[in-house]
């Protein structure tokens, strides 16, 4: 096969620090070389990126794609598309699905729905506990010879620390991570909103923030007891963020991710009982957004994950504490992290990183760089181009975005998953 | 007249004029009722529905009653809320209320937010009876009225709010309404059922029954819900009353000829004693619930000058 030459791109490269006009050349799905002054190779497809960014695909850490279970919300089929269009070529899929993905035929049957897509990758988690259910541990052994990256109950909490100091002792023999959903549930149990005047105001149970931090905290006293590997999901305090970066200097296995409304919105975005803005954990305070914009700028936080939670109108068409928390989040994960860019709140390099790069160590995944021999995992983007976010135009069947009516700058223009291309053009 | 929106869904967000406004149009209806007379051509041929997902006898009397004055045709619907789907059943209904061309709907439930979420869907102006622990505004209408037509005024008046604050939605419409009027409000109750940042709506808040009541113009009592026991945030009900129900012995710091007022149905020896309750001259228990019927007539004949003329 003769390749294609993607020419005349801003190639943008967060694991080695390249910024600089250039060529890429795939071939047998593979990056075979990139730089500057690279020709067309006799027979080779060439592609005119006009000057538009190019950069290895993005590797979602966080992602629940309706599978198995919840069929009426998203499938991988309908998840696969929003995620071309949104430039992601692999998905960490959480395991909280009915049923849980506590079994070693259910992660190579995820592995497999992502293989048949031929646009994504899909890389299971294990669940942490058997269904999920926060009592006893899962076979991780067992699970992770299948192919599980790593073990989380997904949005459910391992609220007993018992099993949370277990989990992370076991799962070391492994190689493995515990993904944790960080809110103390004796605290957060029927809550709807973060706690504080809008809460007040609006009549809705509150969730206090602290609920997070005690969690965070709990659970790096065992991590530097176990020695294991603790990762925070969905990181949306600056309490907890403050506890992590601690830990972190201090040397432990402490890693977060955060997800875009918590550093694009504010709890004022659940306005007069707007459900599409009812995540977990809920929108905070304008304070703490900008301590994740921070944590974000400053490697505190190690992931940006798109945390998409598909939710069909029948969810979301209630009364606010009624309605289902969790927001769509594919299509608009680029275009929402590229606004922190434009703000001048994060460098190009260091926000693509998270989305890339750094996801990818984490894993331990060849993909996420633009670097010969690596997979041709790549998103053409146009970092100005404007759009809105319109809920029921996005791809994919999950609609339910908070971010619905926003207007954004960066736009996808190309996508390709193993050197074949799977959006635009 | 100032008032300036479709529906009333919460005293939050209104001005000073628009209150003064309903107060003014309320307290003619007040005089109105009691001379006898009616005035029934006002919502002749207007259709006024009691949507009540939460049993309430005195707040659907009270609005059936304030529309019949006006000659609407009500029509009561209950709907059972033992009913797993409540939401679902809340959008069924907004399209069956479309169909029957309803005018005005007085809407109860029990999730905060469902009337705002239903005023999105229904042609009929929206008027909201209690929603959660959001808001309940014709409550705070009467309340104020009943304080205006004792102390003359709302402005620098000091009134206390006691009892269960954190799961009041009489005790948050009362809040934004008096600050916007100019009161000086107090919320007095243990923490556990202080709101979040109540501080923040206003307020001072007190968890000292004396020291809040100390020189109050008004004291306003809240019902106390039994769950909040069996949900640990009281210990128990003779505690409660012993630190917060309403005696003779507290209201004694409170100013000598102030108003003690109560939103229905007391819990007596819970949060207020008895004697205190059925006092001629302090408690105005049984005038506000006249006065409900009154602002429910000013606020019914405020949002049917915006209706279209004829459907």
């Amino acid at each position: 096969m003769a390749g294609i030459l993607i020419t005349n791109a801003r190639l943008l490269d967060p694991a080695s620090g390249l910024d600089a006009p250039g060529a890429l050349l795939i071939r047998d799905g593979l990056i075979a070389d990139c730089g500057a002054g690279l020709t067309a190779p006799e027979g080779a497809a060439v592609v005119d990126a006009a000057g538009a960014c190019l950069a290895p695909g993005l590797i979602d850490l966080r992602a629940n794609l309706g599978e198995p279970g919840a069929e009426h919300r998203e499938t991988i089929a309908s998840a696969a598309q929003a995620a071309a269009a949104g430039g992601i070529t692999t998905i960490c899929v959480l395991p909280d699905t009915d049923p849980a993905l506590d079994d070693p035929a259910l992660i190579s049957f995820i592995t497999r729905r992502g293989e048949a897509t031929g646009s994504v990758a899909l890389l299971p988690y294990g669940a942490a506990t058997s269904g999920c259910a926060g009592k006893e541990l899962a076979e991780y052994g067992l699970l992770r010879e299948a192919g599980a990256i790593a073990f989380t109950d997904g949005v459910r909490a391992i609220a007993s620390a018992r099993t949370m100091r277990l989990a992370l002792s076991y799962a070391r023999a492994f190689g493995a991570f515990i993904m944790q959903h960080p809110e103390e549930p004796s605290l957060a149990s029927g809550g709807a909103a973060t706690e504080g005047e809008l809460a007040t105001r609006l009549g809705l149970p509150g969730i206090t923030p602290a609920a997070e931090a005690m969690m965070v905290a709990r659970d790096i006293a065992l991590a530097r007891i176990t020695g294991g590997h603790v990762h925070f999901a969905h990181v949306s305090t600056a309490a907890a963020l403050d506890l992590i970066r601690t830990a972190k200097s201090e040397g432990l296995a402490v890693t977060c991710d955060t997800a875009p409304p918590y550093f694009d919105l504010n709890e004022t975005a659940i306005g007069d009982y707007r459900t599409y803005a009812k995540l977990s954990p809920p929108l905070r305070t304008e304070a703490d957004r900008q301590a994740v914009v921070a944590a974000l700028a400053d490697g505190t936080i190690d992931a940006i994950a798109s945390d998409h939670q598909p939710r069909d109108a029948d969810d979301k068409r209630l009364p606010f504490a009624q309605a289902e928390a969790g927001g769509a989040g594919l299509a608009t994960l680029l275009g929402v992290t590229l606004a922190r860019v434009h703000a001048g709140d994060v460098p190009m390099l260091t926000a693509l990183g998270l989305l890339t790069a750094r996801p990818a160590t984490l894993l331990d995944l060849p993909q996420g760089r633009l670097a010969k021999g690596a997979p041709a995992d790549l998103v053409l983007f146009h970092p100005d181009r404007g759009w809105k976010v319109e809920a029921g135009k996005l791809p994919g069947k999950a609609q339910n975005s908070p971010f619905d009516g926003r207007a954004l700058e960066g736009r996808v223009l190309g996508t390709w998953k193993a050197g074949r291309r799977v959006f635009g053009g | 007249m100032s008032y300036p929106r479709k529906h009333l869904l919460a005293i939050e967000g209104l001005e000073p004029p628009h209150i003064a406004d309903l107060l003014d149009l309320a307290e003619s209806y007040a005089l109105l009722n009691r001379s006898g007379k009616t005035q029934r051509d006002l919502l002749k041929g207007r259709t006024l529905i009691n949507l009540f997902f939460e049993d309430s006898t005195r707040t659907r009397t009270s609005f059936e009653l304030a529309g019949k004055r006006l000659g609407a045709d009500v029509i009561n619907m209950s709907v059972s809320t033992s009913s797993v789907n409540k939401g679902e059943t809340l959008l069924d209904t907004a399209s069956t209320l479309n169909a029957m061309h309803c005018d005005l709907l007085v809407v109860r439930h029990g999730q905060s937010g469902a009337p705002s979420l239903l005023s999105q869907k229904v042609d009929a102006a929206v008027i909201n009876a209690g929603d959660g622990t959001h808001e309940h505004p014709t409550q705070a209408l009467l309340d104020a009225l009943t304080i205006r037509r004792h102390k003359g005024r709302l402005e620098g008046l000091v009134v206390a709010i006691c009892g269960d604050i954190a799961h009041s939605r009489v005790a948050r419409s009362n809040m934004h309404l008096l600050t916007t009027m100019g009161s000086r409000v107090r919320v007095v109750g243990p923490p556990t059922l202080i709101p979040a940042e109540a501080a923040r709506l206003g307020v001072e808040v007190f968890h000292d029954m004396k020291a809040g009541l100390a020189g109050a113009d008004v004291v306003m009592m809240l019902r106390l819900q039994r769950e909040r026991m069996s949900g640990g945030l009281v210990p128990s009900a003779r505690e409660f009353f012993r630190f917060y129900g309403l005696d003779a012995e507290k209201l004694a710091h409170a100013k000598p000829e102030s108003i003690v007022m109560h939103p229905g149905p007391m819990n007596r020896g819970v949060e207020i004693d008895s004697a205190i309750a059925d006092h001629p001259t302090r408690s105005v228990i049984g005038e506000q619930v006249e006065m409900g019927v009154a602002c429910r007539m000013a606020v019914l004949d405020v949002l049917s000058r915006q209706l279209p003329r004829n459907r």
